[in-house]
């Protein structure tokens, strides 16, 4: 496959999965129409998932899932070691996700009362980057197919990426939905990074901001605005953690 | 006599992490054992305090492959909390999802996670250059699942409509139109699908166990009912804790359960056995042609059940889509909800089988005490039992390790397990 008279790269691909719920990697599976030309584009040498055989050499790691737990972050160093590509693919591998709600809690206290006098190993919820370097972080929840496919191509095509500067609320009004606050709905989109196309708000149902803070957003100007409008602090307390996306966003 | 060693470490092709070992020594059976090994994830805790439009949207990503399942035993269990009844439309658009998310799911279990090991393939990707027909054919019946969900419920995988109180709009008619084309055409792909599956050698193995899974009055079962068994129970939802019995062991991240025995299963293979009857004609067919009538004890033809549930699925999706075609435009789809102290129940038959919600509210609509029982974690004992069975049955026909290797990791995937919930 040539383009443009270019020979574009086939990479090495490895996917690993972490605490999550394989939800993103299943993304990659989707997209059927596209899903043969996805899979010529590159090579995938290891995917638990959906394959047996599993090889150790690979340039880039795709890591899904957030690190909850020793052994995982000895493995992720291990393939940090391995890969000369790191990308933390969706939410809970770029910011922790909603795992991250497990650290407002006692450890011992959230053990004893999911499994009784059985307790397991676990550690506070880390996102990818807080363990090793990440070089690339793909958010959402799950990841855009659409935006993986883009972000692959430049890959291929060694063209440099960036992610849009405008927010959500751009993308929603250019599929000319009528605005969810203006209906009195919570919806963080005038906040939060687009490139998702605004599926939520789309829906019918306000953005919850799992792809974390958009490059230029004034978070506490849209705070303010959204404290005007009558929204209770603790809904838009909620809302902001909910991803644990907006740590260090917000005083 | 012979010696059996097997020994994997985060089985490949099934949802999540999980370990399988079998020791035979001497032509006897020293060890089979099927060990959860995935990071616990505290989801009940999580969901304390959370306001009830949160708990819905938190539930979905406790699974990536069944979300709108969880989200609809979520939102079930909220609104018998509160005490709302959702519009007749909306209860329609939800059971679309429903089916949507059924055929997405099954289609991907049966073709990329169980069916290499029957066509000797390690994957799928393999598969591509081996038979394209048959992944062509693979990949657009599981985007089909995919489109009725998004036009359902806004997204397939965490759906964004599905609200506290209905879903939050009609899907667009055009939209619904192409996917009631799509499901008449995806009837003929199926046909290849069934030849298909009709050559496949699926292993000789029976082992007696309890099938459980809700039972329909007059509809094969999706979304609520009561809890029934082929041992003879029959509970109503609220119930559950009678069916569950959930119990921590030493080793596993996941719990196990019982009922009337050491162990049950749940899933496509125990709806089919409970409401074999339920099913329209072709589906009965095409489970008659494949060998499958109830009780069936082979859990190899769960597989065969995930097909049969896909002709049955596809048939009441154009039903489903030709009644909402017939809806006046501007019908309400959401009903009234304030928050309000009490407990709620929900359950609903997801992929992988039954699956129970039950939350308990505040007066201000925040949860305080939560509890979700997965259906993974309810087969974790019963693929546990079922591996030892297994393994004494072919060491008597003779297998090696690799054969018991692959026969064993084989059992698991029929199982379509998803671990990742079952330590949710």
């Amino acid at each position: 496959m040539q383009y443009l008279g270019i020979q574009p790269k086939r990479p090495k691909i490895a996917v690993f999965d972490f605490t999550g719920c394989e939800g993103c990697e299943l993304q990659l599976a989707n997209k059927e129409e596209t899903l043969v030309d996805f899979l010529a584009a590159v090579e995938v040498v290891a995917f638990r998932e959906v394959m047996t055989d599993a090889g150790d050499d690979y340039e880039i790691a795709l890591i899904e899932g957030a690190i909850s737990r020793a052994d995982e972050e000895a493995l992720l160093r291990q393939i940090r070691d391995r890969a000369g590509v790191v990308v933390a693919l969706g939410t809970c591998a770029c910011y922790g996700g909603v795992n991250r709600l497990k650290n407002t809690f006692d450890l011992g206290e959230a053990n004893r009362e999911v499994y009784g006098d059985k307790p397991k190993e676990t550690s506070e919820v880390r996102a990818v980057g807080d363990v090793v370097e990440v070089d690339l972080a793909i958010p959402g929840c799950p990841v855009n197919k659409a935006e993986v496919e883009r972000i692959v191509q430049h890959v291929v095509l060694d063209v440099a990426f960036s992610f849009p500067a405008y927010p959500v609320c751009v993308e929603c009004k250019q599929r000319f939905n009528i605005c969810l606050v203006d209906r009195g709905q919570l919806c963080l989109g005038p906040i939060v990074q687009a490139g998702c196309d605004a599926p939520c708000p789309t829906g019918g149902r306000g953005c919850w901001g799992c792809r974390g803070p958009a490059r230029d957003a004034n978070v506490p100007e849209y705070l303010s605005a959204l404290k005007e409008k009558g929204f209770g602090e603790d809904e838009v307390r909620e809302r902001l953690g909910f991803f644990g996306a907006f740590e260090g966003a917000v005083g | 006599m012979s010696t059996v060693r097997v020994d994997i470490h985060k089985l490949t092709r099934v949802e999540g992490h999980g370990d399988i070992g079998v020791l035979v020594e001497d032509g006897k059976l020293k060890e089979a054992s099927w060990e959860i090994v995935e990071t616990p994830r505290y989801f009940e805790v999580m969901l304390k305090g959370k306001h009830y439009t949160s708990a819905a949207v938190l539930t979905s990503r406790i699974c990536g492959i069944c979300s709108i399942g969880h989200t609809l035993a979520s939102l079930r269990a909220t609104e018998h909390a509160l005490g709302v009844e959702i519009p007749r439309v909306a209860r329609k658009l939800r059971l679309l999802a429903k089916h949507g998310e059924t055929l997405q799911s099954h289609y991907l279990h049966l073709f990329f996670l169980a069916v290499p090991d029957f066509l000797g393939a390690p994957s799928a990707i393999a598969l591509i250059e081996a038979d394209p027909e048959l992944v062509g054919v693979a990949a657009r019946l599981k985007r089909l699942g995919n489109t009725i969900s998004e036009v359902a419920a806004g997204r397939m995988t965490h759906p964004v409509s599905l609200l506290v109180g209905g879903v939050a709009k009609m899907p667009e008619r055009t939209r619904l139109a192409e996917i009631k084309a799509e499901l008449e055409a995806s009837l003929e792909l199926v046909k290849k699908v069934i030849e298909t599956f009709a050559t496949l050698e699926i292993p000789e193995f029976a082992r007696e166990t309890e099938f459980v899974s809700l039972g329909g009055t007059e509809d094969y079962p999706w979304i609520g009912g009561r809890i029934v068994s082929t041992d003879g129970v029959d509970l109503a939802e609220a119930d559950y804790l009678q069916a569950t019995n959930e119990y921590c062991t030493d080793g596993n991240t996941s719990k196990w359960t019982k009922l009337s025995r050491e162990s049950y299963a749940v899933g496509a293979l125990a709806r089919l056995n409970n409401n074999f009857d339920k099913l329209t004609e072709r589906a009965r067919q095409v489970a008659r042609d494949l060998g499958l009538t109830p009780v069936n004890h082979n859990p190899f033809m769960n597989n065969i059940a995930q097909l049969v549930e896909c002709v049955h699925v596809t048939e009441d999706a154009i039903r489903l889509v030709e009644e909402l075609l017939d809806e006046p435009k501007g019908i309400e789809t959401m009903a009234p909800v304030e928050a309000s102290a009490g407990r709620g129940v929900g359950a609903a038959e997801v992929p992988r089988g039954i699956l129970f919600h039950d939350y308990e509210y505040d007066e201000s609509g925040r949860i305080v005490r939560a509890n979700c029982i997965i259906p993974t974690t309810q087969n974790n004992a019963n693929i546990h039992h079922d591996l030892g069975a297994l393994v004494e049955e072919y060491v008597k026909r003779g297998a090696n390790d690799e054969q018991m290797e692959l026969l064993c990791s084989m059992l698991v995937r029929a199982y379509d397990p998803c671990i990742s919930c079952s330590v949710h």
